[in-house]
């Protein structure tokens, strides 16, 4: 019997304000509420509520036979709480349904797990506990930023105790291998890839319109794949629906149709971990080097691929220690903000999505400012002149203190007493 | 295919960047293997580089009918003309122009610069044209400028050939709008008379439809190029302590000097380590002296006078960053220079050139806020430094006159 495993990615950025050098240790504020916002509503208005009215009602049409994941970055999450909290609550209810399920991911749609391990496991359980407390479910499916995914990212995830993870079908790991199994990591057996079927996700993602695409036609594709190719993997941004394709594209029409024609062909809607649950692997995937789900070369060129890529995340990553050092609860906030990957995309030569500079300079040039008076700042709290492990020392020492204190006052005691107990004797 | 192209300047003896452009063009055309031509200029120096095209002095083309040996005409003009040459135009003599004040040739005297009685000399070229246009040999009539505009007509008329023109700047870009009216009815009728018309950016092709009313698909933009500099690994950067951030250019009112001292002033305030230079002369450049004076940067902010030639290499290639904040800029080829010897730039968005350079900073030209920011990262920021350095060279190499002379030639057999 043929799957879909249907999932949706949501993740707005923060956006910077311009910011100018002159401002560098006068504002500490850097960010751009206004364009934020109004980029929150056109997606909350023309796309989220409508996609998720729609879901709720394919749930209920099918009785809880449709079934998706959605994956939310927690800065997102936190945009929404702010911005637009019916939101939160439309999917609190598609939560309640018990047909849809949350991945985890990092909380500030960061590049950390090629960065920064530490700063990694830190997000994600920060993720995760965000997911668990605004809905309910505890993530146990792992889906990377951008899917980015290597072998020692895997090891990371599996390490978390994740057992299924989400990577997309790349030419140069696949080969001649299908998507449409159920695969595992290169060394640890226990972490199960499911793999994105990037065409069929593109067909009706980009391609929706051009392909004159009807439900019966997408789902025929699937119910004459080969035997033995039983999961679809099909995953999109979720202004998919509604944005990239307008409502009077007939997508949400599309989407209402499929539970019928799919339940016609015997064809079930799964969700990753339940899946993977009790199908075994096929095949180990090795991925020696990072690849993620953007671009023909599907690699981190996009965020990393050029100097002034490098020369930010370089400065950016060289104070994450520092950084989560101090209990400075703005700054910590700042930290994850500037994290996010699409300051570095908008970089990008070659690839810029989504931004809304003039050029690839211009986006550099703002976050290095932004950047440099955030390094102020945490300057202020650490001087550069102490090493780390020193730094480290001083503070246990601190942050212990009282506890010495504490200590030492018991065991004066005890000395007193012991004092007073010879000189009665 | 044979063109006769009208032009007002050619190197080694130029006066501003029209020069520059026609000998590129011309260059870049002549790798074309069917393609002659025949450029016609007011007045010749004898030095020109004349192994890819043939250069028409209009100062040696006989208007008036006289009657001279051969052996005269020899010992006259041998050196830039043969007199064989002479007889055979003269026998293109058609009109009467005994009007016109001759020498004992029956030839004009061109200044070839840009004298008081300019117009004047414009129309006595439309008297050369007319000779040229019965007597040589070509397909297709090409004027560079206004100041040809007249005699591409001419010629036109005269022998039924398509005229193109080649805006290289209007009058609206040098009087910041107050156009003189003379100037205007030159350049409209021109315009007129064209069968296709060429502009260096999207901007000119912009004024040219709006302001002198051409219908837009008559209009297209060619954009120039940079002849790659032969000695180009002669020109090196100093090691030196302070930045140096440069503006190079005549010191007008068009350029745009005061956004460059203020944005100077901005920086300054914030940065220790940056020198600022203002190269070239012109109307403005005490009030800016005074300017810099009045901010208090004086101290860090240069003049250098007149710069020409290698010198202009040379203080580019010493710059760590380059700056055109010009109002109003047709097409703008010293930032492509600047980056040819690896100097990042800054131009402004009022530049044609900005419309084909992707590896430079543009803002716009009153943006003063933003001019200073893009200082900064490039004086404080090894890895934008580099990038803009690099990848500008390597794109600035690409953009070849070549590749303009093919857009010409599409055009020319789009008129045929």
């Amino acid at each position: 019997m043929k799957n879909i495993c249907f999932y949706f990615q949501i993740h707005e950025p923060v956006r910077l304000k311009r910011y100018r050098f002159f401002e560098i240790g006068q504002d500490h504020y850097y960010y751009d509420d206004f364009q934020t916002d109004e980029r929150i509503d056109r997606l909350v208005e023309t796309s989220y509520l409508n996609a998720n009215r729609t879901i709720a009602e394919m749930i209920r049409s099918s009785n809880g036979k449709f079934r998706c994941s959605f994956v939310i970055s927690g800065v997102t999450l936190e945009l929404f709480e702010q911005f637009a909290p019916q939101v939160i609550d439309s999917f609190k209810e598609l939560a309640q349904t018990g047909s849809v399920d949350f991945l985890a991911e990092p909380y500030g749609h960061s590049l950390a797990s090629v960065f920064d391990a530490e700063e990694f496991k830190k997000q994600v359980t920060l993720h995760s506990e965000k997911i668990k407390y605004l809905f309910g479910i505890k993530p146990s499916t792992f889906f990377n930023t951008e899917l980015i995914y290597s072998d020692e990212i895997g090891e990371m995830v599996s390490k978390m105790g994740y057992k299924t993870m989400m990577v997309d079908e790349a030419k140069h790991v696949m080969g001649w291998k299908s998507p449409n199994y159920v695969y595992k990591h290169a060394y640890l057996p226990k972490l199960k890839l499911l793999v994105r079927n990037w065409r069929m996700s593109d067909d009706m993602a980009f391609k929706f319109t051009i392909n004159n695409l009807t439900a019966e036609k997408y789902i025929s594709w699937i119910s004459t794949l080969p035997a033995g190719e039983n999961i679809v993997n099909i995953g999109m941004g979720y202004d998919a629906l509604g944005i990239v394709n307008s409502p009077e594209s007939g997508i949400f029409d599309f989407l209402k149709a499929l539970p019928y024609h799919a339940m016609e062909q015997q064809i079930a809607f799964v969700l990753p971990s339940e899946y993977t649950k009790k199908v075994d692997a096929a095949d180990i995937l090795s991925v020696p080097y990072p690849m993620s789900w953007v671009g023909k070369d599907k690699d981190l060129t996009p965020w990393t691929g050029n100097d002034l890529q490098q020369e930010a995340l370089n400065k950016l990553y060289a104070v994450s220690e520092r950084v989560n050092l101090c209990n400075d609860k703005p700054l910590q906030r700042d930290w994850l903000l500037l994290q996010s990957s699409d300051h570095f995309r908008y970089m990008s030569h070659k690839d810029a999505y989504g931004s809304s500079y003039e050029s690839a300079y211009d986006a550099f040039m703002n976050y290095m400012n932004v950047l440099a008076d955030f390094l102020e700042r945490v300057e202020a709290q650490y001087p550069t002149t102490i090493e780390n492990e020193e730094l480290n020392e001083l503070l246990k020492t601190i942050n212990n203190q009282e506890l010495t204190i504490v200590t030492l006052e018991e065991e004066i005691k005890k000395l007193k007493s012991r004092k007073t107990a010879k000189s009665e004797q | 295919m044979k063109a006769l192209m009208f032009g007002w300047e050619f190197p080694p003896h130029i006066l501003g960047g029209l020069g520059t452009a026609s000998y590129g063009l011309t260059r870049g055309m002549s790798y074309q293997p069917d393609m002659e031509i025949t450029f016609v200029i007011p007045k010749p120096h004898g030095d020109e580089d004349q192994s890819f095209l043939k250069i028409i002095g209009a100062c040696n083309v006989p208007v008036v009918w006289k009657e001279n040996s051969w052996d005269y005409v020899n010992s006259r003009i041998g050196k830039v003309m043969h007199p064989d040459e002479y007889f055979w135009l003269r026998n293109g003599i058609k009109y009467d122009f005994s009007r016109i004040f001759t020498n004992d040739l029956g030839c004009i005297d061109f200044s070839g610069r840009y004298p008081d009685n300019l117009i004047e000399e414009i129309s006595n070229y439309e008297a050369v044209a007319s000779v040229l246009a019965s007597q040589v040999e070509f397909d297709i009539i090409h004027s560079h400028d206004w100041l040809t505009y007249p005699a591409g007509v001419f010629a036109k008329q005269i022998s039924g050939k398509p005229l193109v023109i080649h805006v290289h700047a209007t009058d609206f870009d040098r009087s910041r709008g107050q156009v003189n009216p003379i100037v205007y009815g030159i350049e409209k009728r021109g315009m007129d008379m064209a069968d296709h018309i060429m502009t260096v950016s999207d901007l000119t092709r912009q004024i040219v439809i709006e302001k002198y009313h051409q219908n837009p698909a008559k209009v297209t933009t060619v954009h120039n190029a940079v002849e790659p500099l032969p000695d180009i690994d002669s020109f090196t950067k100093t090691l030196r302590k302070d930045k140096v951030v440069t503006f190079l250019g005549r010191i007008t009112m068009q350029k745009g000097p005061e956004y460059f001292v203020e944005a100077a002033h901005l920086v300054l305030q914030k940065t220790k380590g940056v020198r600022f230079v203002m190269a070239g002369s012109g109307d403005m450049m005490e009030a800016m002296i005074d300017l810099a004076a009045r901010r208090g940067i004086a101290d860090k902010f240069h003049f250098t006078g007149f710069l020409k030639g290698r010198q202009v290499h040379e203080m580019l290639a010493e710059s760590d960053v380059y700056i055109m904040p010009s109002v109003s800029e047709p097409f703008g080829i010293s930032p492509l220079e600047a980056m040819q010897v690896g100097t990042p730039s800054i131009i402004s968005k009022q530049s044609g050139c900005a419309e084909i350079l992707t590896h430079a900073i543009k803002t716009d030209y009153w943006d003063i806020d933003a001019m200073a920011d893009a200082i900064y990262a490039i004086v404080k920021n090894p890895a934008m430094y580099e990038s803009l350095r690099n990848l500008g060279r390597d794109e600035v190499n690409n953009i070849k006159w070549y590749d303009a002379g093919l857009k010409v030639r599409a055009i020319y057999e789009s008129v045929m």
